[in-house]
């Protein structure tokens, strides 16, 4: 069975040439039905796949299957490969299970869209391309994996490309990931150098005599790699524009997969990890554990109901750097899957939410909504208790995984680690909470009266009397900024301007949120139950409930770390966690649910904006970045430029044999080549002399 | 042809003097070897001579067809003179020892036609929309070419010389055939006189080469490092480490390598866009060619000397290149500057592949090649560069030429704007060549980079290897700026209007727009075959880069 590993990616890339030959033939919604069969098909060899492997003794989980040597130039030399481990078996799993339940929901979500077979020829070269990055034996392989997933999160993100905010996104994460590439790149060359290969199955076996100083280069570089796909510090800004793209997408590339493959990544070069200094593999686990932090003060401030789950999942993705940067490859795994299951479902379930209310985003014109879409509001509800790290589901058991790695990693910041991830969770569980209320709990701000529309009535109104005196004119937009905060309680008044109001306001008048079809309420609930009970993989009681960590031994080659902590410690452990996380449950409830304290408080502008760092970047480039090509190109405009409007001049002069030798440009260009060869004669004189 | 006849005959008696006749002399001239350089001189005078006897010949796209079938028949003929070849032994000198055909000259030599057809069948396509057409392109293409194929089998200066005034002559006139463009005269004459005066430069660097060594043919050159007859070791040394230095110049303006790219900029935006196409393919790939073999060939000796050199300018024209050609916003321009970052790639493929290519030769004789793969693989590596640089190159200007609105000169990042909404096909066609030499899996242009890096890499030179893939990266930016202008924005509608008349006025045959597409369509195609199948053609490859090794 195991033979048959390369069936795995071969699914959908039979679905992505069929519909790229006939997808526009085949329409709605067959192109969409055509496309989760193939993804289905790819999750019923993986699991075939699987079961094959699982009878095998534990040490010959390492197959590859080499299909053809690809590319071959001296020593150099590629197969296409496939390497079939726990590791890549367990991914497979995830990536084709969820992916096939996004596919099914895509249906529902893009009905009616003009591009409705070409986000699925996307989406099938998508799933192909990460099967590709998960199962290659080879560091290009998984590469050009790696550039695919990349390819089509771009060509997705830009999906709705009539739109300047998506294009420009798209932009944004094509740069940002290029600074990673280049990483891959030289590291890949560093691995080449010192192993003589690039294939995982020599890298394992010639690691032990790795020097430190190569392996922690080799780290170093993977890791801005992985910072850039996976959305870290310094690279995670283009991740919450992402959302831009349609919310399947976000649902399935920019949480539950693509963004997961830094961390994949990291995992599978392990023996790597375990040769570097200690600083290298700290480096990753402080990486993380900023990046979660700084990323769940952002989500706390958000509106945008989308804008919170990307900067959620930029904070998750940090923990999972952070598990990995203190060798807990089981628990980032197992934080992986768990988070692909919540995340995945809360992304689809607020894309059922804004299907459901006419493309609004805004959390705070929500509220109330479990009355309207029960099934969504449900499930949504068991993604926050999953991810908030309430006990007994599936997020508490990973997080509390990796908080006890966190603990027991001394040698790299003592119990630093640690703390940042409590407040990380603590974090977590407010602004989850936050956007539960926000969305579905509360008063239905739907029908409320907006501040335009407001500020529209009131001055449609003072048009219409002018008897109103000029301070009532100014205060004004004041009146509309504090909406926000009595709005949670109560409704705008709208009493005095209500001929005046917009006919936006009517029509909203007339508006129900309703539930959404089946195609895309049966992945909910497919991925809720998951969401509860996928801890059952990893229980923590005894030894021989480790069935996760058991099955990924042959993966890691005993470079995860041990955890030396007793009961009692991990008791008390799981205790503060609990604690936080229903602390930090009734503090949001205190101030979004009964309004004991002012939002805005909390919700400052700098948290808003991420503490600035996008637009510092953009400052920079736009600034002391751009000096260096203003001075270029002003070189270029003086030198170059110029010499051709002298060219227009002169050639024209020159024609009428009037004062040639008031060329401006030859002579430059001429100077630059006399120049040139007088640097390489003089070179060559100095070799004279040695 | 009876000039360079009589050049030899001077050649074989100033040899006999020194008693250094190259051992491998035919008698008699094996005609049969110079069948693909034949095909193409041949042709161009045919053409030049039937198309002013019968004028009928000069309608339609008849010269444009001809020129694909010279180039066609010529590239043909390779196969059969590369089996005479290998049945003679891998390597034959003809013509009094100063004509080498092996098979990296045999390689180069169809990639030069490769390029001669693309750039014909994307002339036609221009001249008929710009109602420009006359035979006289062709038979400067075709002459230009078999002047390539002179300047990359030479093995003596002085043919070398004329080999490459011909190619470049020919291009200087080329460059100023728009009638209505007076930036086309104004690129012409930019480019010919620094033509000239790299010329002058390269000649010095021959004349010096002579009085050093005492001898013009690569083989006497090389001889004369190892053996220096009868002159004072020290005059020797310094006069020909100057000629080094002076023949290195002449190649580096060739190819456009900074210091020595002022010119590219301006010459491509100003010349006809097929013309450019050919410019940036044919007349690089020969000169790359040139300047391997010579300093491979003649000078391997001295590699300490010339290698850093090498590595300068590859390290300028990476930087330079890759941060000039963010600041444009003209399509071409910024071609120009990406053109001088893959001479910056080539350069150091040069520089790699002289560790071993020089070292496997000179220090090493005895060495089995067939079984030493890793020897030529640097080598194979600069090859396969060149020729694919040749297929997307000359796609990306083929695309250009048809998009080609006004008299050429509307080729602003405005201009390009909203093209893939009236022009998907075309649009799509750019896109795929331009991600391909930004060098995109799956595509040909992934594989070329990927490999100099390598070859850098594995000869240790990080710093350089590093250097060029910030400039891959550097690079991605500039090819998606005109990706974005074309999808991404509206189109310029003052611009689209006025254009909408004119070309409804234009009539343009569409046989000629036919033979265009073809054209960039074939490159494309060859682009992605090869992109997914980079081993397609190793056994040619790897015989080519042979070729080079042994000498």
């Amino acid at each position: 069975m195991l033979e048959l590993v390369w069936l795995i990616p071969a699914f959908p890339l039979l679905g992505f040439i069929l519909l790229t030959a006939f997808g526009s033939k085949l329409g709605e919604p067959m192109a969409g039905w055509l496309a989760t069969i193939a993804s289905l098909g790819s999750f019923i060899s993986t699991v075939l796949v699987f079961f094959a492997l699982k009878d095998l003794p534990a040490q010959e989980r390492f197959h590859v299957e080499s299909l053809f040597t690809w590319i071959k130039a001296g020593s150099f030399s590629v197969d296409m490969g496939f390497l079939a481990d726990p590791l890549s078996i367990t991914m497979c799993l995830f990536i084709t299970g969820v992916g096939t339940l996004i596919h099914l929901y895509s249906i529902g979500y893009m009905h009616g869209d003009k591009n409705f077979s070409k986000f699925f020829v996307y989406l099938n070269l998508f799933v192909f391309s990460m099967l590709l990055l998960v199962l290659g034996d080879n560091l290009l392989l998984t590469f050009l994996g790696w550039e695919g997933v990349g390819a089509c999160s771009y060509l997705l993100i830009s999906f709705w490309f009539t739109d300047e905010a998506n294009a420009s996104a798209g932009k944004k994460a094509f740069v940002t990931n290029r600074v990673g590439d280049f990483g891959f790149m030289l590291a890949t060359f560093l691995v080449f150098t010192s192993f003589s290969s690039i294939n995982y199955a020599d890298i394992v076996a010639g690691s032990s005599e790795l020097s430190a100083g190569t392996a922690t280069a080799i780290v170093l570089l993977f890791l801005l790699a992985a910072s850039g796909k996976s959305a870290q510090l310094p690279l995670f800004v283009w991740l919450p524009d992402a959302m831009a793209g349609p919310t399947p997408v976000s649902a399935l590339i920019h949480a539950a997969t693509m963004v997961t493959s830094g961390v994949f990544l990291l995992t599978r070069l392990n023996p790597i990890l375990a040769q570097a200094d200690v600083w290298a593999t700290g480096t990753i686990a402080w990486v993380g554990a900023i990046t979660a932090l700084v990323a769940a003060t952002a989500a706390v401030a958000q509106n945008d109901i989308k804008k919170v789950l990307a900067y959620s999942t930029v904070s998750q993705l940090g923990y999972l750097f952070l598990a990995v940067g203190v060798g807990g490859y089981v628990a980032a795994l197992f934080h992986m899957i768990t988070h692909a299951f919540f995340k995945a479902l809360l992304f689809l379930g607020s894309g059922s939410v804004i299907h459901g209310m006419h493309d609004e985003q805004d959390m705070r014109k929500m509220g109330g909504l479990k009355a309207f879409m029960p099934i969504t509001g449900f499930t949504f509800i068991l993604g926050w208790l999953a991810i908030a790290g309430v006990p007994p589901f599936s997020g508490f058991w990973s997080k509390d995984e990796i908080l006890a790695y966190a603990w027991n990693a001394d040698g790299v910041g003592g119990k630093g680690l640690w703390v940042i991830g409590l407040l990380t969770a603590l974090l977590t569980a407010f602004y989850m909470t936050r956007q539960v209320i926000l969305t579905f709990f509360g008063r239905t701000r739907f029908y409320d009266a907006t501040p335009q529309e407001l500020a529209h009535a009131h001055s449609a109104k003072m048009a219409a009397s002018p008897g109103i005196s000029e301070n009532d004119t100014t205060e004004f937009p004041l009146v509309v900024e504090q909406q926000y905060v009595t709005a949670l309680s109560e409704a705008p008044e709208t009493d005095e301007v209500d001929e005046y109001l917009p006919a936006s306001y009517r029509d909203r008048q007339e508006y129900v949120p309703h539930e959404s079809p089946w195609t895309m309420t049966a992945p909910l609930v497919i991925l809720a139950a998951l969401s509860v009970t996928a801890g059952v993989i990893n229980l923590p009681f005894s030894k021989d409930l480790h069935f996760l960590g058991h099955w990924l031994e042959p993966s890691l080659f005993a470079n995860e770390a041990h955890l030396e902590l007793s009961a009692a410690t991990k008791w008390i452990l799981a205790i503060v966690a609990i604690a936080i996380a229903c602390t930090a449950l009734a503090a949001a409830g205190a101030v979004y649910l009964r309004g004991k304290y002012p939002p805005e408080k909390i919700e400052r502008k700098i948290l808003a904006d991420a503490w600035r760092i996008d637009s510092s970047y953009a400052a920079f480039f736009g600034g002391p970045g751009r000096m260096l090509f203003v001075v270029l190109t002003w070189f270029d405009k003086t030198v170059i430029d110029g010499g051709v409007r002298g060219v227009a001049k002169v050639s024209s002069l020159f024609g009428s044999g009037l004062r040639v030798t008031q060329s401006g440009y030859i002579r430059h260009y001429a100077l630059g080549i006399s120049v040139g060869s007088l640097l390489v004669a003089v070179w060559f004189v100095t070799r004279l002399f040695q | 042809m009876s000039t360079l006849l009589v050049q030899s005959e001077a050649e074989i008696l100033e040899a006999l003097a020194q008693g250094a006749v190259p051992e491998e002399v035919s008698s008699g001239y094996d005609w049969f070897l110079l069948m693909p350089f034949l095909i193409l001189a041949v042709g161009a005078i045919l053409l030049l001579t039937f198309t002013s006897l019968f004028r009928v010949l000069q309608t339609r796209n008849v010269p444009a067809v001809i020129t694909a079938v010279t180039a066609a028949s010529s590239f043909a003929s390779l196969f059969f003179v590369w089996r005479r070849v290998d049945n003679l032994g891998g390597a034959e000198l003809i013509l009094s020892g100063s004509f080498q055909v092996d098979a990296f000259t045999l390689f180069v030599t169809g990639v030069l036609c490769a390029a001669v057809f693309f750039a014909a069948l994307s002339l036609a396509a221009y001249t008929s929309e710009q109602h420009i057409a006359m035979v006289e392109w062709y038979v400067l293409l075709l002459i230009s070419a078999a002047g390539g194929v002179l300047l990359v089998s030479a093995q003596d200066l002085i043919l070398l010389f004329i080999g490459l005034e011909v190619l470049s002559i020919a291009v200087y006139v080329l460059a100023a055939m728009h009638p209505r463009r007076e930036t086309s005269r104004e690129a012409s004459f930019k480019y010919f006189i620094l033509g000239g005066l790299a010329s002058a430069i390269f000649l010095y660097g021959i004349a010096l080469t002579y009085g050093a060594t005492g001898s013009l043919s690569l083989a006497g050159i090389a001889e004369a490092g190892v053996n220096p007859a009868g002159l004072s070791p020290q005059v020797n040394a310094s006069m020909i480490l100057v000629a080094m230095g002076l023949l290195l110049a002449g190649f580096a303006f060739k190819v456009s390598a900074v210091p020595f790219h002022f010119w590219a900029p301006d010459v491509y935006e100003g010349s006809p866009t097929p013309v450019v196409a050919y410019m940036a393919s044919g007349v690089k790939v020969a000169a790359f060619a040139a300047m391997a073999r010579v300093f491979i060939a003649g000078f391997g000796n001295y590699v300490a000397d010339w290698q850093p050199v090498l590595a300068g300018l590859a390290i300028a024209s990476l930087i330079i290149g890759s941060l000039l050609a963010l600041g444009q916003s003209n399509v071409k321009r910024m071609l120009a500057y990406s053109s001088i970052v893959h001479a910056g790639f080539l350069l150091l493929s040069v520089h790699s592949l002289a560790f071993k290519a020089v070292n496997g030769s000179k220090t090493d004789t005895s060495l089995d090649r067939g079984s030493s793969l890793t020897d030529f693989s640097d080598v194979r590596s600069f090859l396969f560069y060149l020729a694919a640089y040749t297929v997307m190159v000359s796609g990306t200007f083929g695309v250009l030429s048809l998009l080609a609105k006004g008299d050429d000169g509307m080729h602003s990042l405005a201009d390009y704007q909203g093209i893939a909404k009236q022009k998907p096909f075309l649009a799509g066609l750019l896109a795929v060549l331009l991600f391909a030499q930004s060098g995109v899996p799956f595509t040909v242009g992934f594989w070329s980079k990927f490999q100099v890096i390598w070859s850098a890499a594995r000869n240790e030179s990080y710093l350089l290897a590093g250097l060029a893939m910030l400039a891959a990266v550097v690079a991605a930016v500039l090819y998606l700026r005109v990706v974005v202008s074309m999808y991404l924005k509206g189109p310029a509608e003052t611009v689209s209007i006025t254009e909408r008349h004119a070309e409804k006025k234009r009539n343009v045959s569409s046989s000629a727009r036919a033979m265009g597409l073809t054209a960039v369509t074939l490159s494309v195609a060859a682009t992605i075959v090869w992109g997914v199948a980079p081993n397609l053609g190793d056994s040619i490859l790897d015989a080519a880069a042979q070729a080079l090794t042994i000498l």
